[in-house]
């Protein structure tokens, strides 16, 4: 008697991966800024219903809009100077995690861990108000703006947050790699710079660029500590105005949709990145 | 207990050490007032996104197109601006539209306070991040086992309590923790609409003391054991739900 | 629509099924009286687990009726979650709820779906463990058991729901050739004690031993049908031969 029997392996659950950003539609719906657009639309016509010789709320809006622009653009400037700062510094603490020396190891861990537990909001102010006005570099005074300190304050959650992606795609590579490279007598350094790194370098662009548009959201916190970007560009220019209260809706919205309209395309983009390259894998 | 405090003092007048909140009964008060507000806002946040992140998660398999397209926009415009702007735009914007109570001195005030807002806020902007975790979650269940339940037959609303939620919830308890600690660091924005939590009762001491790098290490520290309970709770509780038999 | 013993329990009259383009079924017909134990077999592909699926109305059909006991399973005001507690169903994955222990999966549904008393409801499930010989299994989670413990679990839990017919998809396929008996003695248990059965099988002996009618089909229609005598030995079809001598 023949027959066909076979022993499945059945997955009481599916693998799990774990997804950061969403997944539905790897195509931008501008039909999203319909909402948003009519949420400014319609909350400045609420409110011009109960306004009389003041200057309608929309053109208000269209007034300030240039340098709401240009403050939104501040950010953007900040964010990359971040970015810029937090990688490289974050590089150096992820393979410092990596080390084989113990206190390398040790202490980068523990830096790196602090950093992340630590509120964005307070490593902020940690900075404005513990790093010095101005530096004395070999004898030239380099005075520290407000705006350079924010950057600074910023740059440091993000290098903890880039030394832990780092340490994650090192250590998702699977370990045949390193054997390998053992057999061929590669030296540790040389397995890490020629084989290691740049096989994760795939890996760690989805969660860094992810990272990024965190990164950018978190800029208006800036404006807690004083630093004029948008967020203060429009406090100031609502108290120009008066103090109107039914500017408030269109403005903080306007500033939600650039904010969007900035972030949104950056985190479709993670998907698709993240989807092509696990298939690579 | 009283030694304990006066031993900072000491500390203060032989090292320069400031730390006010320990040897001075009002700034203790306030410390403790800010960590218990602190506490509270993190709790209920908790409690509300995660209640919004199940309904959210629920509502996305619903058959009707629109209520797909409300919550998927609901998800990517709490992801994609910035929690304080939304801070700002539920306490101000929306804040002014809500009808004012008359208040124990005589004057009135909103019916929902600065706590009240940044409740609301924070919860919608965790949520959203928590639709997404729990949908990845709901689909890593098998459509079999769902089959099953169909089969024996359970309504769809018993499958989604019953089989669907216990199961996608062991599945996604590592990102859901990693949501949860970003709320807890994300409370800290509230200080922006005065509300009197960690930070904002820290930065009224160091006004006053001017010990600001004491304060700052102090904060670091407090929010560091702060996040290391909850990731301890949260592990305990992935413990105590794992199913013997199946290792993920 | 009231309905009597002597008429069939499960009435399949012309059924037309199709996914999308393709046509699964193409006129199927069989009648199943109670207390009969019928086996459907046939190649890959033919329809079979289609068919079955069809009867408690997982699969929905195109043309043709499908009565269960007087019901009309297509009929859009049927409600189906009352179908599925006359109808159980076991399938070859067994699909229990990974998260609940043995005892556990079995009481579930008649607690949420049929409203009974929780204490009852334990009773009947340790009963019905014994019955399918697992009473030692009952704190036991399904990760825990073999394959065939799983099924046999499988079968409790669908009986828990006491129901009228129960519906048996291909259930032996996943099981090593050691576990297939054990699963296949309960079978034969349950259909001596007078339970309707409806199996997919590709059990032979079993089907020869137990089986009140066989039908055979094939592209989606029943080629051939007989009770096990007749059919295993004077097979008419060139089509059902050429298939039993492949199997046999």
């Amino acid at each position: 008697m023949k027959y066909q029997t076979y022993k499945t392996d059945l997955p009481v659950m599916m693998p799990y991966k774990p997804v950061e950003i969403e997944n539905f539609g790897s195509s931008i719906k501008f039909w999203y800024l319909v909402p948003i657009l009519a949420l400014i639309l319609g909350t400045s016509a609420i409110a011009q219903s109960g306004s009389d010789i003041r200057l309608g709320t929309m053109q208000t809006l269209m007034r300030w809009m240039p340098l709401l622009l240009q403050g939104f653009i501040f950010n953007v400037l900040i964010s990359v100077m971040a970015m810029a700062i937090g990688t490289g510094l974050g590089a150096a603490l992820g393979i410092g995690q990596l080390s084989l020396n113990r206190l390398v190891r040790s202490s980068s861990w523990l830096l790196t861990q602090f950093f992340r537990n630590a509120p964005w909001l307070v490593l902020l102010f940690f900075a404005m108000f513990l790093l010095p006005f101005e530096v004395n570099i070999f004898g030239i005074i380099v005075p520290l703006p407000d705006w350079v300190k924010a950057t600074i304050g910023l740059a440091l959650p993000v290098m903890a947050n880039v030394s832990e992606i780092i340490r994650g795609a090192v250590l998702s590579l699977p370990s045949g790699q390193w054997e390998a490279a053992e057999s061929l007598a590669y030296s540790r350094r040389q397995t890490l710079w020629l084989i290691i790194l740049p096989q994760c370098l795939k890996r760690m662009l989805p969660p860094w660029m992810n990272l990024y548009a965190i990164l950018t959201m978190a800029t208006v916190l800036a404006s807690i500590v004083g630093v004029s970007e948008v967020m203060t560009l429009t406090g100031e220019a609502l108290a120009a105005e008066g103090g109107r209260p039914d500017l408030l809706a269109p403005f903080y919205a306007f500033v939600l949709l650039i904010f969007f309209v900035y972030c949104y395309p950056i985190a479709q983009l993670t998907v698709r990145l993240e989807r092509k390259f696990s298939v690579i894998n | 207990m009283e030694t304990f405090y006066e031993w900072f003092l000491i500390l203060y007048e032989d090292t320069g050490i400031n730390l006010p909140f320990m040897y001075d009964d009002y700034d203790r008060g306030r410390i403790l007032n800010g960590l218990w507000a602190t506490i509270k806002l993190s709790a209920t946040c908790v409690l509300f996104s995660v209640i919004i992140g199940m309904v959210g998660a629920w509502l996305q398999g619903s058959p009707w197109k629109i209520t797909r397209r409300v919550v998927n926009f609901y998800v990517q415009l709490f992801r994609n601006t910035p929690p304080l702007v939304q801070l700002y735009f539920f306490y101000f914007a929306v804040g002014i539209l809500i009808p004012r109570v008359e208040n124990d001195w005589g004057g009135t005030s909103p019916l929902i306070d600065s706590f009240g807002w940044a409740v609301i806020s924070l919860s919608f902007f965790a949520g959203a991040f928590n639709v997404e975790i729990f949908r990845s979650g709901i689909e890593a269940v098998p459509k079999s086992t769902i089959e099953a339940a169909k089969a024996l037959g359970f309504s769809r609303l018993q499958i989604y309590k019953d089989i669907t939620l216990p199961l996608a919830l062991r599945v996604v308890i590592p990102s859901l923790n990693n949501n949860l600690v970003n709320l807890v660091k994300t409370t800290t924005l509230a200080y922006a609409i005065a509300v009197p939590e960690l930070l904002y009762e820290s930065n009224q001491i160091w006004s006053d003391n001017v010990n600001v790098t004491e304060m700052m290490l102090f904060l670091l520290f407090a929010y560091f054991i702060l996040v290391g309970i909850l990731v301890w709770a949260m592990n305990s509780w992935d413990r105590s739900l794992k199913i013997p038999g199946f290792g993920q | 629509m009231s309905w009597n013993d002597t008429e069939p329990m499960v009435s399949i009259k012309d059924v037309y099924k199709s996914f999308g383009t393709l046509e699964v079924l193409k006129g199927v017909s069989l009648d199943v009286m109670k207390g009969e134990v019928i086996c459907i077999i046939g190649p890959s592909g033919s329809g079979k687990s289609t068919l079955i699926r069809c009867i408690n109305g997982l699969n929905d059909i195109q043309a043709g009726s499908i009565l269960v006991e007087g019901q009309e399973v297509n009929d859009p005001e049927l409600d189906k979650l009352e179908l599925r507690k006359k109808v159980g169903m076991v399938f070859q994955q067994y699909n229990l709820f990974p998260h609940k222990t043995a005892l556990e999966n079995v009481m579930m549904a008649p607690i949420r779906v049929l409203k009974h008393d929780k204490e009852i409801a334990k009773k009947a499930a340790v009963d019905l463990l014994r019955k399918v010989g697992l009473e030692d299994k009952e704190k036991a989670y399904p990760g825990e058991m073999s394959g065939g413990q799983q099924q046999r679990v499988a079968i409790a839990r669908s009986l828990a729901m006491n129901p009228d017919v129960i519906l048996f998809d291909e259930v032996t396929a996943a099981l090593d050739p050691e576990t297939v008996n054990e699963v296949l003695l309960t079978i034969k248990r349950l259909a001596e004690d007078g339970m309707t059965c409806i199996l997919v099988t590709h059990e032979m002996g079993f089907a020869r031993e137990v089986a009140d009618h066989i039908y055979f089909t094939d592209g989606g229609l029943i080629v051939e049908h007989g009770n096990p005598k007749k059919f295993f030995e004077n097979a008419k079809d060139p089509r059902t031969k050429e298939f039993l001598s492949q199997i046999l």
